[in-house]
């Protein structure tokens, strides 16, 4: 069991026979490649349909060499689906969604975990066994609340008074939803961080307001970074809540749109491909820059409901 | 092993210099280490650090969130176990009805189809989709040319929302040779001069076809979930000592051995969290199912079952809080093998 460093440098010398590993690598290397060009190979089917012209395909279908490109697809999808209202449905719902999430969950993770109290343990599970749930398990009557006028919404978030068919409301189910991933994950992050910090501003006088503020939620940049590229990410894809909480196609965020789409263009390939490709270009350009942020934000709590 | 128990212990260390409440440097390990022995006395000290209205302010923060949460989440999963024992039709009166709404789902003739694809769909996860995720994060661990890029190959569809998973797929299955990709690559196949020993599928309506369009569905939702296993898992390989792998290579262990005997046994809280996320995924399955055909048809699924019966004209909502019932007491098994797990974790 004890390691020597006599034993350690004996380790560097046979570390794993060099040659045999080279052996297996070219095995390896074909399974590994082979896999990657399946994997990327549906995304690049997607792009190259959606640059197919009309006449190119009806003569010679998709499966063929193309005779000329063309961004029109992008254009008619764009002006005939009315794909803008739906991107900035989409911003209205996802924004405030992800900053309203991570703050108030901030805050719950900061209060559960900081300090001690006996029902520390059953809160933290009582929200995220709320975000494990299968959606269909409280669709039903969480539709009927959001049609019941008990649930008084004034005027500038919702202009029936209802939260059903309002960009609020799905703000509101998503932060409510996403809340127990983030508590989970942040709560996870926050036990890592020394005590005495919390203690130590504490005899200085601050109050608890001010330590999450300043002491917590600084150290915890990291962890929140990686929490809103993710969080942007898994509102951005929803597609259930605007599905059966909203009833205007016109009021859908891009993904529920997409339905739309998929019954208007149903037989026209390129128009389908080169909406369904607009949808991804945000999330596209979020992973590509900031992809080290999303894994890590999938990894520091290692789930995801 | 010397340097790694103090590794193991360190963040015992810290908690247990916390509770001397005084700010201890935290770049000075040698320090913590003398605090050891305070180990209980200052425990009550933190309580009289909060004044009446921090406890306020604490109170509110968990209080307002959590208030929420029951109100939108844990209330109506209640009422739907309430309206199961209703035949209430969305509308009028609410007649309590017993058993008589989950007497209809046990003969409706979608249940037991909808029961079977969702164990298909958990059996695929489990026996095929997972292990080509963790298979994928072992070989992207060891020192391959160009990791970067294959992961990034990998978690791209992770990115992406399961509806337009649904969409990108569907041009890939479209049924007629020359659309759809995967019948006119079998079509082109047909074709080749020397012919394979293969029947004729380019006709083969992938998503149309109630016997197969099941396993398409699953081809597709595997595509994003062997990216979102191969992340969690990576991400766990790369956690794990150095020092176990050399010793096992030093005691002449094969790479294949080393992996069974020494990495997996120690991943064990990432092989629990993809177990559950494994089987949490399998009942949430809903998005592509629903692009494809709204869950008919070969597709029917409990989730779906739960949206077309309650959530549609049918209006059944009786009947669709039963079958949601269901799906809950199912997801209850994963969700509570987590928490348990979870909260063992936090003890310790």
């Amino acid at each position: 069991m004890t390691r020597t460093p006599r034993k350690a440098a004996r380790a560097a010398e046979t570390a794993v026979p060099h040659r045999r590993r080279r052996h297996r690598h070219v095995g390896t290397y074909a399974f590994i490649i082979l896999m990657a060009i399946l994997w990327i190979f549906p995304l690049i089917w997607t792009i190259y349909a959606s640059l197919r012209t009309n006449q190119d395909t009806t003569l010679h279908g998709y499966f063929s060499l193309p005779s000329g490109l063309t961004l029109d697809n992008y254009i008619d999808a764009w002006n005939g689906a009315e794909i803008p209202r739906a991107y900035l449905n989409t911003l209205v719902i996802t924004i405030p969604s992800v900053i309203v999430a991570l703050l108030v969950s901030s805050m719950v993770a900061f209060a559960l975990t900081r300090f001690k109290w006996r029902f520390n343990i059953p809160l933290l599970m009582i929200f995220v066994a709320g975000n494990l749930l299968p959606q269909q398990v409280f669709i039903i009557p969480l539709s009927k609340m959001f049609l019941w006028s008990g649930f008084f919404v004034p005027a500038p978030l919702s202009d029936t008074g209802l939260l059903f068919n309002q960009l609020f409301g799905i703000i509101l189910i998503n932060v409510i939803f996403q809340m127990g991933f983030c508590i989970f994950v942040l709560s996870n992050y926050m036990k890592t961080l020394p005590k005495e910090l919390v203690e130590a501003a504490q005899v200085d006088g601050a109050g608890v307001f001010r330590i999450w503020a300043g002491v917590i939620m600084p150290l915890c940049r990291p962890a929140l970074a990686a929490m809103a590229t993710l969080e942007f990410t898994f509102i951005y894809n929803d597609f259930f809540w605007a599905l059966f909480l909203m009833k205007d196609g016109d009021r859908r965020p891009i993904t529920s749109f997409l339905q739309n789409l998929n019954g208007m263009y149903y037989s026209d390939y390129s128009l389908l491909a080169a909406g369904a490709f607009l949808a991804v270009i945000p999330t596209l350009i979020v992973f590509f820059l900031l992809q080290r942020y999303f894994v890590s934000g999938l990894t520091l709590g290692s789930v995801k409901g | 092993m010397a340097d790694r128990e103090m590794n193991d212990a360190a963040p015992a260390q810290l908690a247990l210099a916390s509770t001397a409440g005084a700010a201890v440097d935290s770049d000075v390990p040698s320090r913590r280490r003398f605090s050891l022995p305070l180990r209980r006395a200052p425990r009550r000290r933190r309580f009289s650090l909060l004044t009446r209205r921090d406890k306020l302010v604490l109170a509110l923060m968990v209080g307002i969130p959590l208030a929420f949460d029951l109100v939108f989440i844990w209330l109506p999963c209640f009422a739907t176990m309430g309206l199961s024992f209703t035949d209430w039709k969305g509308y009028g009166a609410i007649n309590f009805v017993g058993l008589e709404e989950y007497e209809k789902v046990w003969s409706y003739p979608f249940f037991e189809p909808a029961l079977i694809h969702n164990a298909i769909w958990l059996a695929w996860l489990a026996c095929i989709a997972t292990p080509l995720g963790i298979l994928v994060a072992v070989i992207l661990d060891g020192n391959l040319r160009g990791s970067r890029v294959y992961q990034t190959i990998f978690y791209l569809p992770v990115v992406l929302s399961l509806a337009v998973i649904g969409l990108i797929w569907q041009l890939l299955y479209a049924p007629d040779v020359g659309n759809g990709f995967i019948n006119s690559f079998l079509d082109a196949l047909g074709q080749m001069p020397i012919s394979l020993p293969l029947p004729d599928m380019s006709h083969t309506d992938w998503l149309g076809d109630g016997n197969i369009n099941l396993f398409a569905c699953l081809v597709a939702a595997s595509w994003r979930h062997v990216g979102y296993i191969c992340i969690l898992y990576l991400a766990g390989l790369k956690s794990v000592d150095p020092q176990l792998r050399e010793a096992a290579a030093i005691d002449g262990a094969t790479s294949r051995q080393t992996f069974f005997r020494v990495v997996f046994p120690v991943m064990r809280p990432i092989n629990v969290i993809i177990v559950v996320i494994t089987a949490i995924e399998a009942l949430r399955a809903f998005d592509i199912v629903y692009i494809v055909n709204r869950g008919r048809n070969g597709l029917e699924l409990l989730s779906a079952l739960v949206t077309n019966n309650a959530l549609s004209e049918a209006n059944r909502v009786g009947f669709g809080s039963a079958i949601a019932v269901v799906l809950l007491l199912i997801s209850i098994i994963p969700i509570v093998t987590f928490l348990v797990w979870q909260a063992r974790e936090d003890l310790e």
